[in-house]
């Protein structure tokens, strides 16, 4: 049904996607955690950062990312001198672009959530002898559940979508680097292979509707548990 | 002994007290909203931190702002039942009982259960119980966590009249039930009559009045702030017998005389306290034989004073209980009375306090 291309672009994407949700999930969690119940100095500033790779034209962050994470780069050069580590032109590196362009998505998604939790209830908490850290775990993160599977999904969605950022750091490599969008825009480059693109632009929609309709099935399962109505 | 002494800028008024309270049995925080009386119950549970002063709970210090002393609330063993549920809503009702761990089966947990009748919500969701019900849980929730001292604000609000008396039931089984000593905050003198024995009354910030809820019902300066209390008196007695035939239940008062009152769902031997409506008490030289009036006490005379237009407050001692009653200043001129003269309470009415 489909062609052994089209399963390594699939597969590629979907290993890409997932690794990136990965990696931003704990961070953007946390960053998410530190907006929305805390002031500091230079709070609108960070909120500003993280907002960045919405705003800006990814081909600017794929090429922020091979400065600071590239052979040469600060963090990159110490990757690479003590772990052997090189990200450019790796799927791994496809990764990280896919999940530095996700996370202000991810991030703000979580913090509107997060801002949604009753932090009445979070003191019943503390009078019941929980610490900070036990009534994060066991009465707001869970009540963020909803809008923590939104935000991943979104997040996903936007990692398996990620190109410029993705050609311009790890480059466009069949069999390691080469996502859905890439090889979309290779076989669109190649005349002849009109049947080809519209075969992989139809897999692109099933895949984001596909997780789409997860999120809100996972988001509706959630709430009719809180509701009182799911019995088992 | 609960300590609090404290002073706090608050919106547009200062709170300044330096209360008292037994560490036992049930103190009251009694005030109009916006007297202040939550505001010292989140800094008691730690929710809050005042501008400077002490607070302490039986040796234990929880705040003392010369000492830069500050316990965590979830180190301050305190039980706190807030004015709304605040049922953790993701979790069954049994998992929101047991949230703080302490007890989570065995003798306690199912006298908790037994006491706030809450078996059957064990395995529902919060969001399927009643208002009256999640109150309850929320309750259990607390009395689980065994604290040293269970916080009540305003348990009640919201409830409506059959709901509200259910689970004021419920709480004056509790403070009968359970040794804990309990601090109750309300606006509401009909749910203090019920459970308070030591009442703090608060305006503004300060602490106008703090004593037993007896010796502030028979203070007259106080009958402006508890006049929705109808001017009442306690009385303390032991449950003798119930009479079915005449749905009637004999109390027996501390000084041995006899009360009757509408049949109670006591057990016999149990103590009461019952509630004298002042205006519900009549004055004779002697008993009545050929009256109505069931309820004849022998009393003696405390003290008078001239209440509203054309009336006298007497003060009535019944063994060392206070009775007080209000008549006419024609009648009380007619039937001679002054302070130490012996005379027959006739009342018409008693109720249950609690």
């Amino acid at each position: 049904m489909l062609t052994p291309l089209e399963i390594e672009a699939l597969q590629i994407s979907l290993q890409v996607a997932g690794t990136a949700l990965l990696i931003i999930m704990v961070p953007g969690i946390a960053m998410a955690w530190l907006l929305a119940r805390h002031e500091f100095v230079g709070k609108s500033l960070l909120d500003g950062i993280v907002h960045l790779p919405l705003v800006l034209p990814p081909v600017v962050v794929g090429y922020l990312l091979l400065v600071v994470m590239g052979r040469r780069g600060v963090v990159g050069g110490w990757l690479y001198e003590h772990l052997g580590l090189s990200l450019p032109f790796t799927w791994q590196g496809a990764a990280l672009a896919g999940g530095v362009m996700a996370f202000p998505l991810l991030v703000r998604a979580v913090r509107l959530s997060l801002e949604a939790v009753d932090p009445r209830l979070e003191a019943a908490a503390r009078t019941l002898g929980a610490s900070r850290l036990r009534v994060f775990f066991t009465i707001t993160l869970p009540l963020a559940i909803p809008g923590l599977v939104t935000g991943a999904v979104l997040a996903f969605a936007r990692a398996l979508s990620e190109f410029g950022a993705t050609i311009t750091f790890a480059s466009n490599i069949p069999g390691e680097t080469r996502t859905l969008p890439l090889a979309l825009y290779s076989l669109i480059q190649t005349p002849g292979m009109e049947d080809a693109a519209a075969r992989l632009c139809v897999i692109s929609i099933v895949v984001a509707m596909i997780s789409l309709v997860a999120s809100e099935w996972l988001a509706r399962r959630t709430r009719r548990r809180m509701a009182g109505r799911d019995r088992g | 002994m609960l300590e609090l002494c404290l002073q706090h800028r608050q919106g547009d008024f200062d709170v300044d007290v330096d209360i008292t309270a037994p560490g036992q049995g049930v103190t009251a925080l009694f005030g109009h909203s916006g007297s202040g009386k939550t505001t010292l119950l989140r800094m008691l549970a730690g929710l809050d931190r005042p501008d400077s002063g002490r607070i302490a709970l039986n040796d234990r210090t929880f705040v003392d702002t010369d000492r830069r002393t500050f316990v965590p609330p979830h180190q301050r063993r305190l039980g706190v039942v807030f004015q709304e549920a605040r049922l953790f809503p993701h979790y069954r009702v049994r998992s929101n009982l047991t949230y703080a761990r302490r007890i989570t089966r065995g003798v306690a947990f199912d006298r908790v259960v037994e006491l706030l009748g809450i078996e059957a919500l064990l395995d529902r969701m919060p969001g399927a119980l009643s208002g009256g019900e999640a109150r309850r849980v929320a309750i259990g929730r607390a009395l689980l966590a065994e604290p040293d001292m269970l916080l009540m604000d305003e348990p009640l609000t919201g409830l409506d009249g059959a709901r509200k008396q259910e689970l004021l039931n419920y709480i004056v089984r509790l403070t009968r039930e359970i040794d804990l000593p309990i601090l109750f905050v309300s606006h509401d003198p009909e749910e203090l009559m019920a459970v308070a024995e030591q009442l703090v009354v608060l305006d503004r910030g300060r602490v106008i009045a703090s004593d037993s809820m007896e010796t502030l019902l028979l203070r007259g300066d106080m009958a402006p702030w508890l006049g929705g209390f109808e001017a009442s008196s306690l009385l303390h007695g032991q449950v003798r017998a119930h009479d079915h035939h005449y749905h009637a239940t004999r109390v027996t008062l501390a000084d041995g005389q006899r009360l009757t009152l509408p049949l109670l769902e006591c057990p016999e031997g149990g103590d009461v306290r019952v509630r004298v409506r002042r205006r519900d008490v009549a004055i004779a030289l002697s008993h009545q034989g050929d009256s109505s009036f069931r309820n004849q006490l022998e009393a003696v005379i405390v003290s008078m004073t001239p209440g509203a237009t054309g009336t006298l407050e007497v003060t009535l001692a019944l063994g060392d209980q206070q009775l007080q009653s209000r008549v006419t200043l024609e009648a009380g001129e007619a039937l001679g009375l002054r302070p130490g003269l012996a005379v027959v309470a006739l009342i018409r009415s008693v109720s249950l306090a609690g």
